[in-house]
């Protein structure tokens, strides 16, 4: 049995990947799944605010930079389980799709199959990441001082 | 004293069907979309979004088509939206050392671990117009260059830090409240933190010439640009029901710590810093920021003041394009009532002048 705090971080790696995954993704990732049993919302899916904050200096005391739209939903599963989702924009549908992936991969019997579902969002992921680092990287420079001699 | 107008509905009604019509434009000319503004306006959209203050890309993209262009209405457009949705929640702070940059740049050291990487920038290019552009032409894929396993850079700013050659920032104090202008009135001397979140969402325009009057002498802070990053940072924050820090989405943020004159004040001298922080890919607004920041901490460092940029309430009190654009374009809106007094109180003044001066230089305007 895991600790709590590993099995923690593993979510919070799961919830991750859903942040970033389009709702035909997550949909997708659902219909892999293929959860028969029903699924009710505990909270239905909402649009709010969550104010971000940066630091004085990049480390220092935190001060309110500006607001982001976040959409979040509860949903609970006929196996018991609850699911949460807070997503940045305003779909609420992706929000749902999220959550009940979090449920499911609370339950022992769906963890894998959640994550093999997540699989090509992970992928599409790291190869957009891996893209955009390597036409970053084709902008780096030497910058050369030059001695102008005038002494 | 306010005194209501009445009437003018259908006037009204017609000049925003006009506005609709008009903003439409040519019909034969394609409809821009909203996808349209958000993928090749996107530093408008940036803009839109930091001044609005609120992050939502697309919601930033249709306001600026609601608001044919015009910045401010946009913010106006964006700041109205998010009043109607409640507030979850302050966030976790950006760790913007994690950010995976596609910018970065560093004007006080050549070689700084994770070196200089221009990304998308206009910066060395000839500001000529492109006429392929307008020929619709599509442009030639981007270089690529094998990329190191790990993209986060170090910042720049620690290495001053190491040898104490540069102030450190404040640290957090654990249980003290963030100041949110969101939530209460700015009262002034207005701490750091509060002068950050007006700076952020200030007019850029307003905190550019504020922080170039700087440069010009009115308030010198001698700046350098330390480090400017550009990418993307994961959001997080902590839901009560859940007790751990949930990811929410990358966010795409532009940072800039200016190193600025020293200061000593009885202690070995030191660099001292300005910070700016915008999202989106905001360069000119996160340095101009930085720059403001500094100079509104010259009576900190006991520097002598009077600059305007030294002057935190004139400052906060006017950065913020909605507020300004509210109270002067007011001034269009009926004032018939007002005018009148004013134009009665003329009147009597004038009759009691021409009563005083009767005989002597009647006519004659003094």
């Amino acid at each position: 049995m895991p600790d709590r705090d590993s099995t923690q971080e593993h979510r919070r790696r799961v919830m991750a990947v859903c942040a970033e995954a389009t709702r035909p993704e997550l949909e997708a990732a659902l219909r892999c799944v293929n959860y028969p049993g029903t699924v009710t919302d505990l909270r239905r899916p909402e649009t709010g605010l969550v104010m971000t904050r940066g630091r004085i200096g990049g480390d220092g005391a935190p001060f309110n930079l500006g607001e982001a739209t976040v959409t979040r939903a509860t949903v609970r599963l006929a196996d018991d389980a609850t699911g949460f989702a807070y997503l940045l924009g305003r779909d609420l549908e992706r929000a749902r799709a999220a959550a009940t992936l979090d449920a499911l991969w609370q339950l022992a019997d769906w963890r894998e199959a959640v994550e093999r579902a997540l699989v090509p969002v992970g992928e599409r992921l790291e190869a957009e990441r891996a893209l955009s680092a390597r036409q970053t990287a084709a902008t780096r420079v030497d910058f050369f001082t030059l001695v102008r001699g005038e002494d | 004293m306010y005194v209501a107008v009445k009437g003018g509905e259908a006037a009204i009604e017609n000049a925003h069907r006009l506005l609709a019509h008009v903003r439409r434009g040519d019909l034969g000319v394609i409809d821009l979309s909203v996808a349209q503004i958000g993928e090749q306006l996107a530093l408008l959209v940036a803009r839109v979004m930091t001044e609005g203050s609120c992050y939502d890309p697309e919601l930033a993209a249709l306001a600026i088509k609601q608001a044919r262009g015009d910045v401010v209405e946009a913010v106006f457009l964006v700041r109205a939206c998010r009043t109607t949705l409640q507030r979850f929640g302050y966030a976790e702070p950006f760790d913007t050392g994690a950010m995976r940059a596609k910018r970065r740049v560093s004007a006080i050291f050549k070689d700084v671990p994770g070196g200089q990487v221009l990304g998308p920038t206009f910066d060395y290019t000839h500001r000529l117009l492109d006429f392929t552009l307008a020929a619709g032409l599509p442009p030639p894929p981007p270089a690529e260059a094998a990329a190191r396993p790990d993209e986060t850079v170090p910042r720049v700013m620690p290495l001053l830090g190491e040898e104490a050659l540069i102030e450190p920032n404040p640290p957090e104090r654990p249980g003290a409240t963030v100041p949110d202008l969101t939530r209460e009135p700015v009262a002034f001397p207005a701490e750091r933190a509060l002068r950050l979140q007006a700076l952020a969402r200030g007019d850029e325009g307003f905190v550019l010439a504020i922080g170039y009057s700087t440069q010009r002498g009115f308030g010198r802070t001698h700046p350098f640009a330390g480090e400017i990053r550009y990418g993307d940072v994961m959001l997080e924050f902590m839901p009560e029901e859940l007790g751990f820090l949930v990811p929410l989405g990358r966010m795409s943020l532009t940072e800039c710590e200016m190193v600025n004159q020293f200061a000593g004040g009885g202690r070995a001298p030191q660099f001292t810093r300005g910070y700016g922080l915008a999202f989106g890919q905001s360069e000119r607004k996160a340095m101009a920021m930085a720059l403001v920041d500094r100079s509104l901490r010259a009576a900190e460092f006991g520097e002598e003041t009077g600059a305007p940029a030294q002057d935190g309430e004139f400052v906060l009190s006017h950065c913020d394009s909605l507020q300004a654009t509210g109270f002067v374009e007011h001034l269009k809106l009926p004032h018939y009532v007002d005018f009148q007094a004013e134009l009665g109180l003329l009147r009597k003044l004038r009759a009691e002048s021409a009563d005083a001066s009767e005989g002597k230089d009647v006519g004659e305007m003094s």
